[in-house]
């Protein structure tokens, strides 16, 4: 006997640090190679081992001028998925990694204050204290009423499980960028705004201190000036400077989107306002000028006020909320957005990993999945068409990270990959490597930079980050990134340098760490810890000292990514180098490649609850196929719209349900709204089967529809020919009193339904009126209502009368009325004797017989000769004869099973006809066959 | 069929007992008809079908509307609205060949005293005649003298310019129910009860104007004339409502058959108050005609009779070949008649030969079942005379398809694209052969594989 502790790795790390392990070896044969990282509380099932919170969730923080490191809001918004998790100490934690360079204020040589537009730092930090490993997204917003003008923030995705941060990497980083894309295209459209009002009140203060002079001047013509006329001047002429600096930082922060989004197409309304940007700049240097026909000018009137010659203090004010900060439209969308990625993200790493080999390689099959398939790859295969089309011949970019290039997600969880990675050789090779090819893009491309300058600035900032102590540990980074301190605005117009030369040798170099927290990657490499950050929160370092040393806890840990993926990262970025030196982060290439035009398919709305146009997937898994929906500034309403028409539950399987109680209600409420909705659309029978999902593709769903199917057939033993009606394209019409009961066994069969092409399976859960021809046009399975009252006489005639386009299936009487059914195709889909016992299993059985028989279908349907003669003198006897023993012989199909196959065969034609001609209406085909009865 | 699921097997069977239905059942081997296509686009009942070219055809019915459609991909082209009115018959207007107006125009008459012109290419409404006194019933084509002629109450000549060229006096208040174009310039139209054949009289060296000439009124018929359709260029035929059906001779229209067997005047006259009898006088009205060589074939009540042109009698019928009215018959190429009825069904027939005499004597005589008095004398002589002819024929019901849910109005044939149907129920469907289409769709598929050069080829 293996006594369970043996096999089974310990939960709770603490218990066994303190005990190490002791208990008696067991015979060689009955050993189990216990997981290598036990000791690190890193056991299969240590998804929360020693964290403090029950599962995923996502952190705003703040480094507030006033009160330092601050949690702003979670995601989900829930006390109860954070648990004791320290929330303050965690902010401190992730505010203190921040790479980016954020300088502000008067760099040298320069008159005015300059902005600088910052990429965001993309870090993954461990703490194995808390047990929470998080990916953070740092990103600076700016506020006029801030210090140096920026604010810094950041979101931090939080887990504990470090394997799902590290591999999910890129991932997390696209999802994030796009939500920090979201937040600071908000926040510039509100620092404009901002900018813009405070110009006015200064021009106003201006106009009255002017006359004011002008009223003293006349006052006294002696010819000497009074202290107080002298006052005035002075004021006079700090209002003048203020006016000139305000103005440049407006020129500043709107010629963002034109150096920035350069070349990438974003969307079309960010662009035409570059174009009008640049034409401005081109007919008009007056900038007083400049700032009425912008776009940030749409606002309401404003009255300007005067603006007192001593502003208050900082500590005084209260500081903007983070809404304030941006636009609440574009705040409300970024919440939406992370919230998606909660979603997208919950659940366990195998899980989301397996799902995403299973996309994949569902892709692989585009002809066939979408028989029985969820929806989720719809726009996969739309993207790929767009691919296909070099979406920027200008560039001369190879299309970059095509399919092949974008392999399936490597599973890497095995013991070597973890071995190996403890030495953390590769991501320091990358680096060097990295380092060489970004000088020689440097070198060749990059004319007007002066690199002495920017290398004392960094050299400066050098000196601060390992000033900051040794607590701080970076690992690998990622990528590097580009920090735009320009001297001379004008020359913002040009493409941007980025001093990729000096990227910091210190951080690639590893040490054995001495503290808890780790940096384990960083996107943007540049460790600069702010000047401000340094001065003023000299304790958030030294705090580090005081924990633990946990040389032994420490988490030792790293992106198991093989080297030959990192190449191909790094290659990734590099042909983006010379288009776009200033964002090298992937999700940030990808965002410009692969922009798709805001098509009415992707902004659909759906308020009437059923979405005419099928759902977009929002999340791809391969960066070179990543979708801007250009929402960000396009229409920040059409994202709100597609996030709640589907919440990531249907849109993404890939929840496991991290914890169950808390995604249990909101799963409820989903299947609630999901039976709602289909209700709604079964209920006007006008309707082509409405493109909203059926609710299988949640897990729930699936484990539910498959535990019912499961039920049927092992509780009737008619279950083989009714599977064999919905396989063969006739109606099946579920008849019974009882809604649910009907509703449930509807539901359950729909699995064995094919759909017609990429809307919603053809299932009408539940009809009372009398069907109609159309009806079995547009549905293949029909729950239908028996009313016993003479009205109810009707549908019962409308049935008979049409009986030869259903088959029926009376749950009261327990009878079936259906053609003869002798394959062998559905015994083996459909065993009652099967040994499955989870519904969930059994779903999955079932999909993978029913791919067998598309591939099937997919065969007969595209051999060449099966189906056109291969001489004009073939008769058509041949043709038929042929195949039909490509049918028997070849396929191994079996009496009906031939028909079948030849329905998916006509589905797969009509689909694959489809894809081009647009509209094409599914046709009722049907068989002149015998039905009979079948009773328990 | 369906007892089981009704409950208590309580269908009604009088009827079906009464006058054996000839039934089916599901498996239908010669049935080709296996895909169909609902094509809705009207909101009323669809009455009329019209075919333009090889793959479209134009529908037409009660809410004023003309849909164009293409028959093999049931794909709705276009969407005629002008008419505010039911439509009361369409037709169209070919394009001449030495025209270098090619597009062929559709003629639509409507119940709001309308006709419009349009033209089926474009949709566009070439022109709209609103100078009616009454409703146009029925428009027709002389295409040899590229002029089409309305009736309504009266009769107008219009030319393709949409002049009118001539006109009659007012003719009757129930208006003209049929009109046929036959040989020497006539046409012959009906009246209520009665025939009347018209001359046109075409521009000559002598006069410029046109003129319509009443030649012959024609009163043999006892009941109001509901079909008149051409046979050949010498006779056409009659059917009236109480079973009348004459062929008379397109020359001098005289009468050349007289088949009487269809109608016993006297207890028609007798029991005309009788609801009963109405309604029996419906089961004798014949509502459509078509023939082809040698047969005339005549939708008659709820039957279908095949009269011979030659032995001028009828040779083959089913008597009751629909549960209801039958409202349009067509003969296929292959001896295949299809008809299509009020009780919502289209039914398909193969007329066979019957070799042995031993087979039940042709039924001319159907009142018999009905119990009309004097019918028995009336039907022995056709009975001899059958049985002097040794061949006779049986229409064999070989397929039915089921869809609509109300009457059957009309149906069009394609040769390449199937049947279409159209309903009272607002629907058209179409059916088609699914083997055929399967094979079509393949074929269609492996051109889209060639043109985006995924075709490998071993």
């Amino acid at each position: 006997m293996i006594s369970a502790p043996d096999v089974v790795a310990f939960t709770k790390e603490e218990e066994y640090e303190e005990e190490p392990y002791n208990e008696p070896a067991l015979p060689e044969e009955y050993s189990v190679p216990l997981f290598p990282f036990a000791n690190q509380g890193a056991n299969p099932w240590s998804k929360l081992s020693g964290a403090k919170f029950s599962r995923d969730f996502i952190l705003i923080s703040e480094f507030s001028e006033q009160v330092g490191p601050q949690p702003l809001l979670t995601i989900p918004n829930d006390t109860k998925v954070f648990g004791t998790f320290d929330l303050n100490y965690f902010s401190l934690r992730i505010m203190s990694v921040d790479y980016q360079a954020s300088f502000v204020g008067h760099p040298p040589g320069s008159a005015y204050p300059k902005l600088n537009f910052v990429e965001d730092s993309k870090v993954v930090l461990g703490d194995s204290k808390e047990g929470a490993f998080a990916y953070v997204h740092h990103l600076t917003l700016y506020d006029l009423e801030a210090r140096g003008f920026v604010r810094p923030f950041c979101m931090a995705y939080i887990s504990a499980d470090q394997h799902k941060i590290m591999q999910q990497f890129q991932e997390l980083s696209a999802e994030f960028s796009r939500a920090s894309e979201c937040l600071k295209t908000g926040n510039r459209k509100a620092f404009a705004g901002e900018l813009e009002k405070k110009l006015k009140d200064l021009d106003y203060t201006r106009t009255v201190l002017h006359t004011e002079t002008e009223i003293q001047k006349k006052a006294n013509d002696k010819g000497f000036y009074s202290s107080q006329a002298i006052e005035k001047a002075n004021e006079l002429a700090s209002v003048e400077k203020s006016i000139i600096e305000h103005q440049d930082l407006l020129k500043q922060i709107r010629s963002y989107p034109h150096r920035k989004l350069k070349g990438c197409d974003l969307c079309p309304g960010e662009m035409e306002h570059i174009q009008d940007q640049a034409s401005q700049a081109s007919t008009t240097s007056n900038p007083d000028e400049s700032a009425d026909t912008d776009l940030y000018t749409c606002r309401p009137a404003y009255t300007p006020k005067l603006i007192k010659a001593k502003s208050t203090k900082c500590f005084d004010k209260k500081l903007k909320t983070l809404e304030e900060l941006c636009d609440t439209e574009y705040f409300s969308q970024t919440l939406t957005q992370l919230s998606h990625i909660e979603h997208m993200f919950r659940g366990d790493l195998c899980y989301l990993l397996t799902s995403q080999i299973d996309r994949a390689l569902l892709k692989q099959q585009h002809i066939t999945n979408f028989l029985f398939e969820d929806f989720v790859e719809v726009d996969d295969r739309m993207v790929e068409k767009q691919e296909s089309i070099p979406s920027k011949p200008s560039q001369d970019r190879p299309p970059s990270r095509s399919l092949e290039e974008c392999p399936i997600p490597k599973v890497l969880i095995s013991v070597g990959s973890y071995k190996s990675s403890v030495e953390s050789v590769l991501i320091k090779m990358e680096q060097e490597l990295g380092d060489e090819e970004y000088k020689e893009v440097e070198v060749t491309e990059l004319s007007s930079f002066d690199p002495q300058e920017n290398l004392d600035y960094l050299d400066m900032d050098m000196k601060g980050s390992i000033s900051s102590g040794e607590s701080i540990e970076v690992l690998g980074t990622e990528k590097s990134t580009s920090v735009l301190s320009k001297s001379d605005s004008q020359a913002s117009l040009t493409v941007p340098l980025s001093p990729q030369v000096v990227r910091s040798k210190a951080v690639s170099h590893r040490t054995i760490s001495e503290d808890s927290i780790e940096v384990l990657s960083t996107c943007p490499s540049e460790a600069l810890i702010p000047d401000d950050f340094k001065a003023s929160y000299p304790s958030a370092i030294n705090e580090e000292e005081s924990y633990p040393d946990g040389n032994e806890g420490a988490i030792h840990f790293q992106a198991s990514i093989s080297p030959l993926e990192l190449g191909e990262t790094e290659e990734g970025s590099r042909e983006n180098t010379p288009s776009q030196i200033d964002s090298c982060c992937i999700g940030k290439e990808s965002d410009g490649q692969l922009v798709l035009p805001s098509s009415p398919a992707h902004t659909h709305s759906d308020e009437d609850g059923v979405v005419s146009s099928p759902p977009q997937r929002h999340r791809q898994k391969d960066q070179g196929f990543r979708v801007d929906f250009s929402m960000e500034n396009a229409s920040p309403s059409s994202r709100d719209d597609s996030c709640e028409g589907f919440s990531a539950y249907e849109l993404d399987p890939s929840h496991l349900l991290a914890s169950r109680d808390i995604s249990k209600t909101s799963l409820d409420n989903y299947s609630d709204t999901t039976s709602y909705v289909s209700s709604v659309a079964s209920t006007s029978s006008d309707r082509i089967p409405s493109a909203y999902p059926a609710g299988l593709s949640s897990d729930r769903h699936k484990k539910r529809a498959g535990q019912n199917a499961l039920k049927f057939i092992r509780q009737y033993p008619f279950a083989h020919p009714a599977i064999y009606s919905l396989l063969s394209g006739r109606t099946l019409v579920v008849l019974g009193e009882d809604e649910a009961i009907v509703r449930k066994l509807v539901t359950a069969l729909a699995i064995f339904v094919p759909s017609y092409g990429c809307y919603a399976k053809p299932v009408k859960h539940w009809a009372s009126s009398p069907l109609h021809i159309m009806d079995f046009q547009k549905w293949k399975l029909i729950g239908l209502q028996r009313v016993a009252s003479p009205a109810g006489a009707g549908t019962l005639h409308a049935l008979s009368r049409y009986s030869r386009y259903t088959s029926i299936l009376d749950l009261d009487n327990k009878t079936l009325r259906c053609p003869l059914y002798r394959g062998t195709l559905v015994p083996r889909l459909a065993d009652h004797r099967t040994q499955i016992k989870r519904g969930s299993t059994y779903y999955l059985h079932v999909q993978s017989m029913l791919t067998q028989l598309c591939s099937k279908a997919f065969l007969y349907t595209f051999c060449h000769h099966l189906h056109l003669p291969t001489h004009d003198k073939e008769t058509e006897e041949l043709l038929a004869s042929r195949q039909s023993s490509f049918l028997k012989l070849t396929l191994g199909l079996v009496n009906e099973d031939v028909r079948v196959v030849q329905y998916l065969a006509e589905l797969l034609k009509l689909h694959y006809m489809q894809e081009s001609a647009g509209t094409s209406h599914p046709m009722l085909r049907f068989d002149y066959v015998p039905s009979f009865l079948y009773k328990i | 069929m369906l007892r089981w699921l009704i409950g208590g097997g309580r269908e009604p069977q009088g009827l079906a007992e009464k006058s054996p239905l000839q039934t089916i059942g599901e498996e239908q081997t010669q049935n080709p008809y296996t895909e169909l296509l609902v094509l809705k686009a009207h909101h009323d009942i669809v009455r009329f079908l019209v075919q333009l070219d090889d793959y479209r055809f134009a529908s037409a019915g009660d809410d004023g509307v003309v849909v164009v459609w293409n028959a093999q991909t049931g794909e709705k082209l276009l969407e005629l609205n002008g008419h505010t009115q039911k439509i009361t018959a369409i037709i169209t207007f070919p394009s001449l060949e030495s025209c270098e107006e090619k597009n062929q125009l559709i003629l639509t008459a409507s119940a709001d005293r309308t006709v419009i012109v349009w033209d089926s290419d474009t949709g566009r409404q070439v022109q709209r005649i609103s100078c009616f006194q009454s409703t146009v019933k029925c428009l027709t084509v002389l295409q040899r003298l590229d002029v089409w002629l309305s009736g309504g109450n009266d009769l107008c000549v219009w030319n393709r310019k949409l002049d009118l060229l001539c006109k009659t006096s007012h003719l009757s208040d129930t208006g003209i129910s049929a009109l046929v174009e036959i040989p020497k310039n006539c046409v012959v139209a009906a009246v209520g009860k009665e025939l009347i054949i018209f001359r046109l009289l075409a521009p000559t060296e002598g006069s410029l104007e046109w003129d319509i000439l009443e030649i012959k009124h024609l009163l043999d018929h006892q009941d109001n004339i509901l079909s008149l359709i051409n046979v050949n260029d010498l006779s056409f035929v009659t059917g009236s409502h109480i079973g009348e059906l004459i062929i008379w001779d397109a020359l001098d229209w005289t009468m050349q058959a007289y088949e009487r067997n269809f109608w016993d005047p006297s207890p028609q006259l007798d029991t005309q108050q009788e609801i009963k009898l109405c309604q029996k006088s419906n089961d004798i009205s014949i509502h459509h005609f078509t023939c082809d060589e040698e047969n005339v074939f005549a939708a008659v009540g709820r039957g279908l009779y095949v009269y011979n042109l030659q032995m001028k009698r009828v040779i083959a019928c089913q008597k009751t070949a629909h549960d209801s009215n039958v409202l349009h018959i067509a003969k296929l190429p292959n001896r295949q008649l299809i008809s299509c009825s009020e009780d919502g069904s289209v039914r398909i027939w193969e007329l066979r030969e019957k070799q042995q005499l031993a087979a039940e004597p042709v039924p001319t005589g159907f009142f018999n079942m009905w119990g009309f008095g004097r019918v028995n004398k009336q039907a022995s002589q056709p009975v001899k005379k059958q049985q002097e002819n040794a061949t006779s024929c049986s229409l064999e019901l070989i397929g039915d398809l089921i869809g609509h849910s109300s009457s059957v109005e009309m149906f069009l044939y394609f040769e390449d694209h199937g049947l279409v149907t159209c309903s009272a129920d607002h629907l058209i469907i179409l059916w088609k052969n699914g083997e055929r289409e399967s094979g079509l769709r393949s074929l269609r598929l492996f051109q889209k594989l060639e043109e985006n050069g995924d075709l490998y080829l071993v």
